[in-house]
């Protein structure tokens, strides 16, 4: 039997493919019968493109045949959150109402990834319409902690995270619109990153809430991170908030010296809130930081607390209008025997749709409706900017922010789905960056006690991914431990 | 206390084309009112010089040249309709709702 | 009791760019049903909005026209509700920070003229349209339309009668012609007009309640619709009841305005600013490059023609009416015809000429540098008026140079004397009766013998040199 690829990262199998040692269809082989091992037991996928992949990983094949050079992501097996359109296979957001739905176009990201060669092993899951963070809300399947499978993944792109995590892939693409990156990737032990708003083209990536929305990869190290992000970054003219600002070499920015960064610890994130195991694994991560140079002090973010009522008033109210497309008309499920229009769109959508999404557009439309609108929405446009304003000013005094990226590791699943308010204040250290627009990572900082990975989050000034990648490029080569594998099988 | 009424969860979910039953709506009052609650910490803050955030980025003037390109065929363009003709979209009978 | 009307107009121009205004798709009119349409203006799963430089280009140049403050600082908003011809069940518009605010039209009734307040001009995408009885009582949706630029101009409650609005809506079609920003034509919906219309007791500062009158599809139901809702309202007040505010909507068969019952729920709209645009900052230059790119506006071409070309005020209207009459007036001068004979020209046999053929003065086949070679060939006494009369409709069917014409017809004017003279002593000779009329002070019947100096010579002889001939014969 052929090697097992799965566990590599994009980078070495960068260097098998340049050098020879194996082909873009064997490794693709590999993952695909990875794949068939575990994904009964993790249930990442919600689709999965076998033939497809198979065609792709030929096309980087018949090129090295003929002696042309690739990329450096040629080859490499990426999955992709059901959230993003793809002209291939089907796009639903795990949601009832977009079930069978075929995007004719595929989102820029995808584009962009297919023109590096990159191989799509197909689409993973997710909370419907990524609200959620444990990604129980999806209408196609609960996905496990692939470190313990009675566990959440974190959510709402929980299928992306263990997907990388139980080399079911090398990286994926997920999207974070208030920690749907960071939390699972710190959840499941992975790489994961939120760029600045604007740095990564939004087009088709279905739109949850359109001011907070970005699109960002999970990958295996700091190094595989660089290179997704050198592909998928930069100006799209289809998306009006994609900013026309040069993007750099990231996998040239990242140098094992940071002696020059100055790492603030913002002191209201260090609460009782805080689970201390979770603040021990952070502390000793800065230590590690700090050994290496970087200089560490403690900034304030004052208005930490108002950041959660801030997000769920302008993301339910985003949401509100996004998903009222969902009507039947156009696409998508549509309920039978109804007799006129309005009565199509009460049952569509109140079949269609789940619980938390029902709840979350009835909040936004509240918040937004006639004579709450001041009380809601405009009030929390303007706490959000004080939020920013206290990461601006953190910013005058360091180069990055080092928080946790979420105050528990991985719990039971079902332990939170009572509760919404309880599920909603899980997002505390993850929330602000994106009301902030900046970027943010969290990269694996050991295993608690019972065996569960914790996050290390760092946050970056706007459009300052390259200094962020650097740190946990760092951290990552300093930090004398690998958190391993999961033992899945 | 409970934050909101059934009424306005009523009207509410009339505005965002949701159909609820009893037990639903009777459910969303309770969880409403908490969020809601909750979200009244904002009041804390005066906010009368702030300027309310609309946007993350400072961009402004992004446009496209008035240039036409290409659409998307017919067919691809309904592939995904629950009810057409093969020329429209087909939806039941509007009754006066606007 | 006298009753005095308040009326407002809210009209809705669709703005004739080449592409969409948040997409690439074409606007063109009457293509086949969802053809042009991508995903964007089908509001699919994952796309973006992208404004086009040129509605906010034509936007401003409206704003300007209409002596708008232009805002240097606007954004647009959702504006969320539910029908089948929006495809994102939200429609992009602008709410509190219009493109254009603030502005006038100024309008002429009975010879009166009178400023008209222009409250705001905003940009917003138009809907799909709705085929209603496809069969089996469902509706066909074509989105086509869906997205096409809009230009929402709404005016102040300041229009007094059914009269002054239609007034209004031409004056705004003329300014709307001239920018050449849409083609405003209300019976294919590129343009569209709402009212609103409220009666109160002359004398009364507080307004009454008023009505939304919808659904008016042409410039000739304005004033119909209008009349009628004002009449209602005064005959529903006069018999004690109370003017319900709703939406009417004209219906043309009856000839009378007919309440659209809707659903009691409230607009409850829930604006709020699109995420998905960012804001568009008017700088200065930006608005002076819009503002010098600006064509001549009726109203101050008129004036200028009343100036320059001594015309009177009517005849100035007149060739002012439209652009392409305005210019195709110019390029005649420029070819070198005097303005009076040109105005009459126009304004009289041309008209009446592209009327019957149902064309407009662009398509004519006349060009102006033919009219002004006519207006010569009659001048230099080649041709006599009566004679071009006949010129100008071969020149119209044809398209030919009228001295082609004249030389192939043989239409040239007779002006040699002797064979006139010879003519006059002949008509002279073979009328006694009215010779002598006229000789004993009947100068009537010159008339008389002119014509048959015209008749002998088929209608070509010179009619200056027959009178002359005439004169100085008859004298003997
Ligand atoms: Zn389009």
């Amino acid at each position: 039997m052929a090697r097992d690829w799965s566990s590599a990262t994009g980078h070495e199998i960068h260097d098998a493919l340049h050098h020879g040692t194996a082909t873009a269809s064997d490794i693709t082989q590999s993952f695909l019968r990875r794949i068939e091992a575990v994904d009964g037991k993790v249930r990442a996928y919600v689709d999965i493109w076998k033939d497809h992949a198979l065609k792709q990983a030929e096309n980087v094949d018949s090129r090295l045949k003929r002696g042309q050079t690739i990329g450096p992501l040629a080859g490499v097996p990426f999955a992709i959150k059901d959230v993003l359109c793809t002209k291939h296979g089907h796009t639903t957001c795990c949601s009832r109402i977009l079930k069978g739905y075929r995007s004719p176009f595929d989102a820029t990201v995808i584009e962009r990834l297919e023109q590096a060669g990159v191989v799509f092993l197909g689409k993973v899951n997710m909370d419907e319409f990524a609200m959620g963070s444990s990604t129980e809300n999806s209408s196609v399947q609960v996905t496990r902690n692939p470190w313990d499978l009675k566990c959440v993944p974190g959510g709402s792109s929980g299928g992306s995270a263990a997907a990388v995590v139980a080399d079911e892939c090398v990286a994926s693409l997920g999207s974070d619109t208030g920690g749907s990156i960071r939390q699972p990737a710190a959840l499941c032990g992975c790489v994961g990153m939120k760029p600045t708003y604007g740095r990564v083209s939004r087009y088709g990536l279905v739109a949850f809430a359109s001011s907070l929305d970005q699109i960002g990869p999970f990958t295996k190290d700091v190094e595989d991170l660089a290179l997704v992000m050198n592909v998928i970054s930069g100006r799209d003219e289809r998306d009006s908030t994609s900013a026309d600002i040069p993007v750099p070499n990231y996998s040239q920015a990242l140098r094992d010296d940071i002696s020059d960064i100055t790492v603030g610890l913002p002191k209201e994130y260090y609460t009782d809130a805080l689970n201390p195991e979770m603040r021990q694994k952070i502390e000793s991560a800065v230590k590690i930081l700090e050994a290496r140079g970087a200089k560490v002090i403690e900034v304030s973010l004052p208005h930490t607390e108002y950041a959660i009522a801030v997000y769920y008033i302008i993301c339910t109210a985003e949401a509100s209008a996004n998903l009222a497309r969902f009507d039947g008309v156009r696409y998508g499920y549509r309920a039978p025997k109804v007799a006129d229009v309005q009565e199509m769109y009460a049952k569509t959508k109140t079949d269609g749709y789940g619980r938390e999404v029902q709840r979350r557009i009835l909040l936004g439309t509240y918040v937004l409706s006639s004579g709450y609108y001041d009380a809601y929405y405009l009030k929390a446009q303007k706490v959000r900017a004080l939020i920013r304003k206290d990461f601006e000013e953190a910013f005058q005094k360091c180069n990055v922010i080092a928080t946790p990226t979420s105050p528990t590791p991985a719990f039971e699943i079902g332990a939170k789905t009572a509760d919404p308010l309880e599920m909603y204040l899980s997002d505390i250290y993850t929330i602000s960056v994106n009301l902030a627009g900046i970027p943010g990572l969290s990269v694996p900082c050991g295993l608690t006690q019972s065996g569960l990975p914790s996050g290390l989050q760092l946050l970056g000034k706007p459009f300052d991914e390259a200094t962020l990648m650097r740190v946990a490029y760092a951290y990552e080569k300093n930090r004398g431990f690998d958190i391993g594998k999961p033992p899945l099988t | 206390m409970t934050k909101i009424t059934k009424a306005d969860v009523e009207y509410v979910a009339a505005l965002a084309q949701l159909s609820l039953d009893e037990v639903t709506k009777e459910r969303l009052v309770g969880e409403l009112s908490d969020i809601l609650s909750y979200m009244d910490k904002l009041n804390e803050l005066d906010t009368r010089d702030i300027e309310p955030m609309m946007h993350v980025l400072p961009m402004t003037n992004v446009y496209r040249d008035d240039v036409v390109g290409p659409s998307l065929d017919r067919e691809t363009a309904l592939m995904n309709a629950p009810k057409t003709d093969g020329e429209y979209f087909l939806v039941p009978r509007i009754l006066d709702i606007e | 009791m006298q009753y005095e009307a308040i009326i407002g107009l809210e009209v809705h121009v669709e703005l004739n760019t080449q592409s969409k205004v948040f997409c690439r798709c074409s606007t063109k009119f009457d293509a086949p049903p969802n053809t042009n349409v991508c995903p964007v203006c089908l509001g699919m799963p994952g796309v973006l909005p992208v404004l086009n430089r040129a509605v906010v280009e034509s936007a401003v140049a409206v704003g300007l026209a209409l002596n708008c403050t232009v805002s240097s600082w606007s954004k647009l908003d959702r504006k969320n509700y539910f029908y089948p011809d929006l495809a994102k069940n939200y429609q992009i518009s602008q709410y509190d920070l219009p493109l254009c605010r603030h502005g006038s039209l100024e309008i002429e009734v009975n010879g009166q003229s009178k400023r008209i307040g222009i409250t705001r001009a905003h940009i917003e995408e138009d809907t799909a349209r709705n085929v209603h009885d496809i069969g089996g009582g469902e509706s066909g949706v074509d989105f086509n339309r869906s997205g096409v630029p809009l230009l929402e101009i709404v005016s102040e409650p300041e229009l007094r009668s059914a009269q002054e609005a239609y007034a209004y809506l031409l004056q705004l079609k003329q300014i709307l012609q001239y920018l050449n920003v849409s083609d405003c034509n209300m019976e294919e919906g590129s343009l569209r007009a709402e009212a609103n219309v409220s009666v109160r007791p002359v004398g009364s500062t507080k307004f009454g309640t008023k009505t939304e009158v919808k659904n008016i599809a042409s410039f000739s139901f304005t004033q119909r619709a209008i009349d009628y809702e004002i009449k209602r309202q005064i005959q529903t007040l006069e018999e004690g009841g109370t003017v319900r505010q709703e939406t009417r909507g004209w219906d043309d068969r009856s000839g009378t305005t007919v309440s659209q019952r809707s659903k009691e729920s409230a607009h409850d709209y829930r604006y709020f600013p699109e995420p998905d645009l960012v804001p568009i900052a008017m700088d200065e230059t930006w608005v002076k490059r819009i503002r010098e790119a600006l064509p001549e506006l009726p109203q101050a071409k008129r004036a200028r023609f009343i100036e320059q070309y001594r015309l009177s005020a009517y005849d100035a209207g007149v060739l002012t009416s439209s652009k392409a009459m305005a210019d195709y007036f110019e390029s005649v001068l420029k070819a070198g015809a005097a303005a009076k004979p040109a105005a009459n020209w126009i304004m009289g046999d041309l008209q009446a000429l592209l009327t019957a053929a149902k064309t407009e003065i662009e398509s004519c086949s006349i060009t102006p540098n033919h009219l002004s070679e006519m207006i010569r060939l009659i001048e230099d006494g080649t041709i006599s008026g009566k004679i071009a009369k006949h010129l100008l409709v071969d020149m119209f069917q044809t398209g030919k140079a009228p001295k082609a014409l004249v030389e192939e017809k043989g239409l040239v004017q007779i002006s040699d004397i002797s064979w006139l003279e010879q003519v006059a002593r002949e008509v002279i000779v073979a009328n006694p009766g009215p010779v002598s009329d006229y000789r004993a002070g009947k100068e009537k019947t010159f008339g008389f013998l002119v014509g048959q100096v015209m008749k002998a010579s088929k209608g070509k002889a010179n009619p200056k040199l027959v009178n002359d001939i005439l004169k100085q014969q008859l004298a003997k």
